[in-house]
């Protein structure tokens, strides 16, 4: 049963990618037993999976997903949060309070407040409501210093890289600390705002070169090349 | 004021471009060229020069037009007052209302609406330049830009008119034919799945005519499907041979 | 709550589709009862009522005089216009006309014009200057499904039923005379609207069934078979050979209607 296209191989929606025995994955359809591609992406195949590795769509809630929001409106018991989908999602007060909400005793603006930036885990969501946030875990909560960058959801996986390789690496040659919000926003939190900044041309440099292969070593040299560059800079 | 020019067709069998019965104008595409838009895309059809953009999916306003088990789509076509001969005003007409609808219906049967309920795709298509065959243009472009938007297709759509002129039958209809010919007959298509989402006519043909016009313009149709996907997929090549040639030096 | 009752609907009208039947026991190419009167409202200058199953549709018809369109100045100009008043159904709201209603004029305005219903040549006072205008103004006052070929067969037989007042040009005056001239007609198109439901062809569907379709295509046919419009509608597709066999469904309904009507 024939599959019609080579790995890695850039798919437009209505690709024909596979026909028979193979199990439809990520971003595609079947018609008639034919499987074709839903997205613009990359066509991946790891046994009798067909995927297309989109190259651009939006993020769409999962429970148990850790992700980047900020707080849009303070409500009557919780908070409205915008997590970069077309879902806004919800924190209720009793949540960050860890207790009961009382309205008389509780001012919620000045527990969390409009601009607020805060990582926090899909606790549930379904078709029919909206996505609910925690923050009770340890890791979990307000953030109060850092740069926040948003690239296309899809590509988190990228900049984790194999193993986590793509992900230490940066952390390593930057300095910084990195939270990768599955919804595609990530906090880099480093020593200097110049840090920061490597760090985020970094994550721009996969958003754009994702599809690509060697990209792992190219971040890499254009980290060390501009790290480099600041200390000639430095020392004239 | 025009002349009316004394034939739309002349003894060679060749248009007023210089068009055989069976040619299609040239078209551009070009996808990615709003960044503020979730999706976007630009087309230069014949003298057509349009604009599409999409946003979306989002949470919809007003929230009571929200559906519970599917995406809304919206839809806006739009001229501009310099995109005609005669400067028109900015004001939405009956034919731009009318056209936002049919478009609308052309792209929906191509994207995924079950997939996000309770959100809200907005399509919007701006005629810069206006030379026949505008609303055809529109659809290429905007199905590009929603699939550059993102959101799960089925299919890209692709569209293009055929027509009648002086007794012939012809595709891709300049603005001069479409005014002074026998009949329009623009058509959309999914042209994996063979289905065609737009169809409309006016003039005067016979059924045979029709049928041949309506072929026509299919054929029409998949000569620019081609265009499209090259379109796409343009972007990410751009990126991928500018580090092979880098590696290269 | 909408869309469950629609599933199950479409399942019971797809069930029985199979048996070439419909949910009002119709065959698959059957119109629902047709009734047409016309001249109802003596002070239009004509008018129509039709009643088709359910849906009912008034059309007036009115005559003033104006201007040409300046690249047409020898022609007499037609408008036509279509209120879904509230009054029809409980989806319709008061308010400036909306997409449906300008598809609507817009659909039933191109068979008359692309057909050359009327003579226009026949509506000039005084060329590029002072021309007869017709308003076409659609009134739906009961919406059970089929909207355009009610309002086409209510703007035909209005058309038809149109009376103008004799003048002469006196001094540069236009002057009313007695008596009355038929609106000078040429020909009688016929619009016929079919349905996709699954991969069945229905035609005039009821309410009911524009729920469930996945799409219609409407066209229109002049006395001599040519077709003069066509509009898809509705947010599925059709396959190209469906489109075909639409249009001998509708060449072949057209010419039975044309000879029961006499038109």
């Amino acid at each position: 049963m024939p599959i019609f296209l080579e790995k890695r191989q850039l798919v437009t929606p209505g690709d024909l990618i596979a026909e028979g025995e193979y199990v439809a994955g990520e971003n595609t359809f079947v018609e008639k037993s034919k499987i074709y591609a839903a997205r613009v992406g990359i066509v991946e195949y790891e046994n009798k999976r067909v995927d297309v590795v989109a190259l651009k769509a939006f993020y769409v809630p999962r429970p148990g997903d850790i992700v980047i929001g900020t707080i849009t409106e303070v409500g009557f018991n919780g908070w409205t949060v915008d997590i970069n989908s077309p879902y806004i999602a919800l924190l209720r007060a009793s949540d960050v309070l860890s207790r009961p909400f009382k309205p008389q005793k509780d001012d919620l603006p000045q527990v969390l407040d409009a601009g607020d930036l805060v990582v926090a885990k899909i606790v549930s969501y379904d078709r029919t409501h909206d996505p609910q946030l925690t923050v009770a875990e340890p890791g979990l909560g307000k953030i109060t210093r850092g740069q926040i960058i948003k690239i296309t959801p899809t590509k988190i996986p990228r900049v984790i890289g194999k193993k986590g390789s793509m992900i230490s690496m940066i952390k390593q040659e930057t300095g910084c600390n990195i939270i990768l919000g599955l919804n595609g926003v990530v906090l880099i939190t480093g020593k200097t705002l110049e840090d920061e900044q490597l760090a985020m041309r970094a994550l721009v440099k996969i958003e754009q070169e994702s599809h690509t292969s060697g990209l792992t070593d190219r971040v890499t040299q254009m980290l060390k090349e501009e790290k480099s560059n600041k200390e000639e800079n430095k020392n004239e | 004021m025009n002349d009316k020019p004394e034939k739309l067709i002349d003894k060679k069998g060749l248009r007023l471009d210089g068009r055989k019965a069976d040619e299609l104008r040239s078209v551009k595409l070009e996808v990615g060229v709003i960044p503020n838009a979730d999706g976007s895309a630009y087309i230069e059809h014949g003298k057509n020069k349009i604009l599409a953009a999409v946003y979306g999916p989002r949470e919809v306003h007003p929230k009571h037009l929200a559906l519970q088990d599917r995406t809304v789509m919206r839809c806006r076509y739009h001229m501009a007052p310099f995109s005609v001969q005669e400067r028109k005003s900015p004001a939405p007409s009956r034919r731009e209302i009318e056209l936002s609808k049919v478009i609308r219906e052309s792209l929906e049967p191509a994207v995924f609406m079950e997939y996000y309920p309770r959100t809200m795709v907005n399509v919007f298509v701006e005629v810069l330049q206006a030379d026949g065959g505008t609303r055809c243009a529109s659809i290429t472009a905007a199905a590009l830009a929603l699939a550059d938007s993102g959101i799960p297709m089925k299919d890209l759509v692709v569209a293009c008119a055929a027509g009648k002129v002086e007794d012939t039958v012809v595709l891709d209809l300049m603005d001069t034919e479409d005014k002074l010919g026998a009949a329009d007959v623009p058509v959309a298509l999914m042209p994996n799945l063979n289905a065609l989402t737009l169809l409309q006519m006016d003039g005067t043909l016979t059924h045979e005519e029709f049928e041949k016009a309506v072929n026509m313009a299919i054929e029409g149709c998949k000569q620019i499907y081609v265009m499209q996907k090259e379109a796409l997929k343009k972007k990410y090549v751009n990126v991928s041979e500018g580090i092979k040639e880098e590696a290269e030096e | 709550m909408a869309s469950i009752v629609t599933r199950v609907k479409k399942k019971q009208i797809s069930e029985l589709m199979d048996k070439k039947k419909r949910m009002d026991d119709r065959d698959l190419t059957d119109y629902r009862e047709m009734k047409i009167e016309q001249g109802i409202i003596e002070r239009a200058e004509g008018s129509a009522r039709v009643l088709l199953g359910k849906t009912e549709v008034v059309v007036g018809i009115k005559i003033e005089m104006g201007e040409p369109f300046p690249d047409t100045p020898n022609d007499g100009v037609l408008t036509v216009n279509a209120e879904l008043t509230p009054i029809a159904s409980p989806k319709f709201e008061a308010g400036p006309p909306d997409e449906m209603s300008i598809e609507l004029a817009r659909i039933v305005d191109r068979g008359i014009r692309e057909s050359k219903t009327i003579n226009t040549e026949k509506l000039v006072i005084e060329p590029g200057k002072k021309v007869f205008v017709v308003f076409v103004d659609i009134y739906v006052l009961n919406h059970d499904g089929n909207l355009i070929d009610a309002a086409a067969f209510a703007a035909m037989s209005a058309l038809l039923n149109t009376k103008m007042a004799n003048y002469e040009i006196k001094d540069g005056e236009v002057q009313i005379k007695p008596g009355y001239e038929q609106l000078p007609i040429r020909k009688h198109p016929i619009t016929i609207t079919i349905a996709k439901i699954g991969d069945k062809l229905v035609v005039d569907p009821s309410l009911e069934e524009e729920e469930v379709m996945d799409a219609r295509i409407s066209m229109a046919i002049d006395d001599d078979e040519n077709i003069c419009a066509i509009q898809k509608g509705g947010s599925g597709y059709f396959e190209p050979d469906e489109i075909f066999e639409a249009a001998k469904i509708v060449k072949a309904k057209a010419k039975e209607i044309r000879k029961k009507m006499n038109w």
